[in-house]
């Protein structure tokens, strides 16, 4: 149990908490019948949990755990892929350390790296651009991952390599955007959201319009908030009151960090290097139209499923995911972390068998680290 | 893995391709800044910003700074950040 005592300014805390507790019983919310609030960025679940969140406000609120953890969402086809581009002799594969430890069918990269495959945990796509400068007679492929606010990356690290004429770098592209799954769920008929919080960094990238539809074509509110604990209770105040005033708008909570048209340099270079693909695979949601990004044709030279014929580029798509795993239950709000069979029983951080378990961002990560006794108790 | 980290620009170290060095939570680490560069290149240098994956992708005042480290501490997520730094170092010398 966390205490508001422990918030870098606890008056304002507890304000906060004060303030969120009257407008749930202006709206009559409840434990039996709750106001559910999604927060899409992995980032806030795990400072939700953190802070202990969901149990210092209001037992009328439920946080429900939406799908904003990249790591989290990747199919498990896309682990294999990664584990067959970088078993290719002369290949030095290069990604995020987050994405080792997701299970793929055969092996996950941790794994692959174990049996020898040349594979390297980078800090920035820079860092894999950099090996391919180093290692001219290698392939460097980087393992492109991430919301909006990673795309810019390997959009400006795909134009540096075009501008240098690099010929042995390639990107193998996993990158996907917030507003079609939010569309996916709220097209949903079996889940009930009444507001959301949204992401902060993502959206000092993309600004807040991308957001509109949720307030206008679905009567939602959506409030973009910060990671202090205190900006996060603010934004669901604010989601909170715009429920009570019957208002559906589109709020910026976190302004000092997030301009409402976003970052122009970082659009600019995502639009230039990356196109829609007319869908793409989720975890747990299957396809999803238009929520994935590849390079397009001009940059078609470094992207790493042109080059060696991989992924969507050949069609045969789509792979189980390990008997037992609920994740896409818990992704999508149908089922708690605690009501998954194999919760801390099969599926632990250390061995995890399902992606929410292998990032902190997960929602099975984050009950099984900060749940403590209540997580223990109830997958019993 | 979608948060940034602050960090202030203390140099410019390669203006073609507009690489900048940055002291991030006393760490220096090379990073692109094309996204907070409205004008002269130099005046990013001693601004600090939001640095993700290797890039300064948004200008942020010295406290919003502050604040957001200590946020970021409070999840663990600054230590991987500087962890992940590290492992880039060596996987540049073919150590990781």
């Amino acid at each position: 149990m966390k205490y508001a005592e422990e918030f870098r300014d606890p008056k304002a805390a507890r304000a906060a908490l004060d303030a969120i507790a009257r407008v749930c019983d202006q709206i009559g919310a409840t434990a039996e019948n709750p106001v559910r609030i999604m927060e899409i960025c992995g980032g806030h679940t795990h400072a939700i949990f953190r802070y202990g969140l969901d149990k210092l406000t209001h037992p009328g609120i439920e946080f429900i755990h939406g799908p904003g953890c990249p790591v989290c969402v990747l199919p498990m086809s896309r682990v294999d892929e990664c584990v067959q581009l970088a078993e290719q002799p002369n290949v030095i594969f290069t990604t995020f350390g987050d994405a080792m430890r997701v299970p793929g069918t055969r092996k996950s990269l941790l794994q692959a790296k174990a049996d020898g495959a040349d594979i390297r945990m980078v800090y920035s796509p820079l860092d894999a651009l950099e090996l391919a400068r180093r290692n001219p007679d290698k392939e460097v492929i980087f393992f492109g991952l991430g919301f909006e606010t990673t795309t810019p990356s390997t959009a400006l690290s795909i134009q540096q390599a075009s501008r240098e004429g690099l010929t042995n770098f390639t990107v193998f592209c996993n990158h996907i955007t917030v507003p079609p799954p939010i569309k996916a769920l709220l097209d949903d008929p079996h889940m009930k959201l009444d507001g959301f919080v949204g992401p902060g960094h993502v959206s000092m990238v993309i600004g807040t319009h991308p957001y509109d539809f949720i307030a206008d074509d679905y009567g939602k509110p959506i409030v973009v908030a910060g990671f202090e604990p205190l900006d996060l209770l603010q934004s669901v105040l604010m989601v909170l009151e715009q429920i009570r005033d019957g208002k559906a708008t589109v709020q910026n909570q976190y302004a000092r960090v997030v301009p409402e048209h976003g970052n122009p340099v970082s659009i600019a270079a995502i639009n230039d290097v990356y196109e829609q693909r007319p869908s793409f695979e989720w975890r747990g949601l299957g396809e999803i139209d238009h929520s994935g990004l590849r390079i397009r044709e001009q940059y078609k030279a470094f992207d790493a499923e042109e080059k060696f014929g991989i992924g969507y580029a050949t069609g045969t798509r789509s792979v189980q995911e390990p008997e037992g795993c609920e994740c896409g239950a818990v992704m999508t709000g149908r089922m708690k972390p605690t009501q998954c069979p194999m919760f801390g029983k099969g599926c632990t951080p250390e061995m995890p068998l399902g992606a929410l378990m292998v990032s902190s961002e997960g929602a099975c990560a984050a009950y099984y680290q900060y749940g403590g006794a209540r997580a223990v108790e109830a997958a019993e | 893995m979608c948060l940034g980290i602050p960090g202030q620009i203390t140099a410019i170290t390669d203006p073609t391709r507009m690489m900048a060095m940055a002291e991030v939570s006393g760490v220096r680490r090379e990073v692109n800044v094309a996204p907070i560069v409205t004008g002269a290149l130099e005046d990013v240098v001693g601004k600090w910003a939001l640095i993700h994956v290797g890039f300064a992708m948004a200008e942020i005042d010295e406290d919003e700074a502050a604040k957001t480290l200590e946020a970021l501490r409070g999840l663990g997520e600054a230590q991987e950040t500087l962890e992940a730094m590290a492992a880039g170092d060596a996987a540049l010398e073919g150590r990781a």
